[in-house]
């Protein structure tokens, strides 16, 4: 307890109640947008590809831009619908199957002679399908999107087997795999990071600047509240799970024409490593929380890290450990802050009032 | 303690005494599970006589064992309304370490490698408790994060290692091979683990509080629950049976390395909720979950020996988590209508 006699003056208001000066104000304007959560991953992605170029040799280069870029993209790509899902509480743990699902019906159909343009425009489908029967079963049945993409998971990659088996097809179009890796000029930047680029703005306009996305925010706080203010919650979850079943085919379609290859096995593992990437851009897993600025430099933030320390010669299998550390880093870094700040906050009020203890008002 | 604490006397469920033992069996939640299973051997094996020889039963018997005793420990941590993602990284780390002391300590004893695999296990379930219940961050992004954190540490360590069948000592091999009673030893240790656990949860208080805990943190923590302790605790139990489950893995398969049990942990899951254990927390048991975990692996055998083609298989198994989360949504619906009429037959 401080001593009474140092307490500041404090100013009584007419009902009785009194003011704490000291009380920080939540920020605005500018230091909002200098000081928030998404700027510090873009410092942090600065930080870190500055670091690269002076530390790693042969880093700072075109050939790193072109490189990096063309590992991030299907993680990139996946991420953005899957941002907009998890803001609304939800997870689709099933994108990497149905991008493997994409790949094994494209290999299959090419196979069998069809026009390569039909063939993509079938395998896409296919990802708008199987979007849907996710966000069939978790909007309009009502059941935990854990669960059933847990079931869907196995379910589309399933099917991918049973489309393909073991088979590899690989003889795709050879202008049209050298255009997945061709560059744009002397840049360094892949050509179809100019697809991926409307992908990211598609998305970042839809949840920042239309009342859909807006409204996806509230459906994260409280599906009740939500339903009261007049959103359609199950249409909005039915349409985000045909996004992410969407985009998870073109990214599909582009793992299976950068690497030249349509297998069955295409792209597995690589759910846990968008949620990783996209909860490490700091949307919360309970919803309600997030932004796409702050999940593209959190990809990239992984992507710089993994390329610089693979130059570096640090050994690739090792990597995943810094995924994992950022990601709980990310986490738990926030409930330190949080703990710390409300150990002040009392603090604070102890000091300045200090009759409130003895009333029980600052225990709450 | 916990056994300072008071409750209410009307916390014994008046309704309870209406049910008659039969009807309780019929509203199991482990019983459509246990019939698919049922229905399942007793088709396969009209279809293929051979599927219930004895040779047939023991490799089903195995491997189920792994995937129950690891079923089994999610199988807490979700009724808790939590989820452990890094099974499969524990796993893959006890295997390779119970692989290696073999191979460098010179004459070590088993029963030690089993101490050692499971404290390594319970410590590492250590790590994802501690971090859940300080941080108060949920255990999905903490266990994704240990994940990839423990899989790093092993192939740090492995490198390209493998450690073979030849590198341990035939007495271990066997536990895996010999049989006792028509069950494989290692089976016989699933079924303590099952038996013990679920004996536990029914029956013991702290086991109880999972449930309440499950159900609504909240209301368990007004009630006075020690929430952080018995999530704590439920966190190193699931670590100690994934590091049972490595050091028995060790014992089954031939090799170990870098990569051993990736991937695992979505089955684990997968075979909880199949056995009815609902992923938001609350409801479910052990048995239940032990039987999901050898519906799921018995269905492979079953496909095989029905010679259905085996890329058909794990779309099977898709479409069967799907039905086991819309059977179990359909009888939760019904139980909630059953309460709210005989609620209002009371008022």
């Amino acid at each position: 307890m401080s001593d009474p006699v140092k307490t500041a003056p404090v100013p009584e208001r007419v009902d009785g109640t009194t003011v704490l000066e000291a009380e920080p104000k939540g920020r605005t304007g500018w230091a909002r947008v200098l000081l928030g959560r998404d700027a510090v991953m873009i410092y942090a992605l600065i930080v870190v590809i500055v670091i690269a170029m002076i530390a790693v040799p042969r880093f700072a280069s075109p050939v790193t831009t072109g490189f990096l870029l063309l590992d991030v993209i299907p993680v990139l790509l996946i991420a953005m619908p899957m941002t907009l899902v998890i803001i609304t509480g939800e997870i689709d743990l099933s994108v990497a199957s149905i991008a493997g699902l994409t790949s094994a019906i494209m290999g299959v159909l090419w196979q069998a002679g069809f026009d390569i343009g039909i063939v993509l425009v079938i395998s896409v489908l296919a990802g708008v399908v199987a979007g849907a029967v996710n966000g069939f079963l978790v909007a309009v049945v009502g059941l935990p999107s854990l669960a059933v993409t847990i079931g869907t998971l196995a379910l589309f990659r399933g099917l991918a087997l049973v489309v393909i088996g073991d088979n590899a097809v690989a003889n795709f179009p050879p202008e049209l795999t050298a255009f997945f890796t061709s560059k744009l000029g002397a840049t360094g930047i892949p050509t179809v990071m100019v697809g991926v680029v409307v992908v990211i703005l598609f998305f970042g306009v839809l949840l920042h600047l239309t009342p859909f996305g807006r409204g996806l925010y509230a459906l994260g706080y409280s599906q009740e509240a939500a339903r009261f203010v007049g959103i359609k919650v199950a249409r909005a979850k039915l349409w985000l799970f045909v996004g992410t079943g969407t985009v998870s085919a073109l990214a599909g379609v582009y793992w299976t024409l950068r690497y030249s290859s349509a297998r069955s096995d295409n792209a597995s593992g690589l759910e846990l490593a968008v949620i990783a990437a996209v909860l490490l851009g700091g949307v919360s897993i309970f919803g309600g929380k997030g932004s796409i600025p702050g999940v593209v430099a959190a990809v990239l933030l992984i992507g710089v890290i993994n390329y610089a320390l693979r130059l570096g010669r640090v050994s690739d299998v090792v990597l995943i450990i810094v995924t994992g550390s950022l990601l709980i880093a990310s986490v738990v870094a926030p409930s330190v802050f949080g703990a710390i700040s409300k150990w002040r906050h009392d603090r604070r009020v102890h000091r300045e009032l200090p009759q409130a203890t003895t009333s029980g008002a600052a225990s709450a | 303690m916990t056994t300072t604490e008071t409750r209410p006397p009307s916390a014994a469920q008046p309704e309870a005494k209406r049910n008659s033992p039969l009807s309780a069996v019929l509203r199991a939640r482990e019983l459509p599970v246990a019939l698919a299973l049922v229905i399942l051997v007793t088709v396969t094996a009209i279809a293929n006589p051979l599927f219930l020889s004895p040779q047939g039963v023991k490799d089903l018997l195995l491997n189920a064992t792994i995937i129950v005793i690891l079923a089994v420990g999610q199988a807490i941590v979700i009724i808790t309304r939590n989820v452990d993602l890094s099974v499969g990284s524990i796993l893959g780390l006890v295997a390779f370490m119970t692989g290696s002391l073999f191979a460098n300590v010179e004459g070590i004893p088993i029963p030690v490698v089993f101490l050692a695999g499971l404290a390594l296990g319970a410590v590492l379930g250590a790590i994802n408790g501690l971090l859940v219940t300080l941080a108060k961050v949920p255990a999905l992004v903490i266990t994704l994060g240990t994940l990839y954190i423990y899989r790093g540490v092993n192939n740090a360590w492995a490198g390209g290692t493998q450690y073979f069948a030849g590198d341990r000592p035939d007495a271990f091999g066997a536990l895996s091979v010999d049989t006792f009673l028509g069950f494989p030893v290692i089976t016989l240790l699933a079924l303590v683990v099952v038996v013990v656990v679920g004996v536990f949860l029914a029956g013991a208080r702290s086991g109880r509080d999972l449930y309440a805990i499950g159900s609504d943190p909240e209301a368990a923590r007004v009630f006075g629950l020690p929430v952080g302790r018995r999530v704590f605790l439920a966190f190193v139990t699931n670590g100690l049976l994934a590091g049972l489950a490595g050091v028995l893995y060790a014992s089954r398969f031939n090799s170990v390395g870098a990569t051993t049990g990736s991937g695992m942990e979505l089955d684990v899951v997968a075979a909880a909720v199949v056995g009815g254990v609902a992923i938001f927390g609350g409801s479910g048991s052990v048995f239940g979950a032990a039987i999901g975990a050898i519906l799921l692996t018995t269905i492979t055998s079953a496909l095989t020996a029905l010679r259905v083609d085996k890329f058909w298989q794990q779309a099977i198994v898709g479409v069967l988590i799907l039905a086991a989360i819309i059977i179990d949504r359909i009888a939760s619906v019904r139980t909630a209508r059953k309460l709210r009429i005989s609620e209002a037959r009371d008022v």
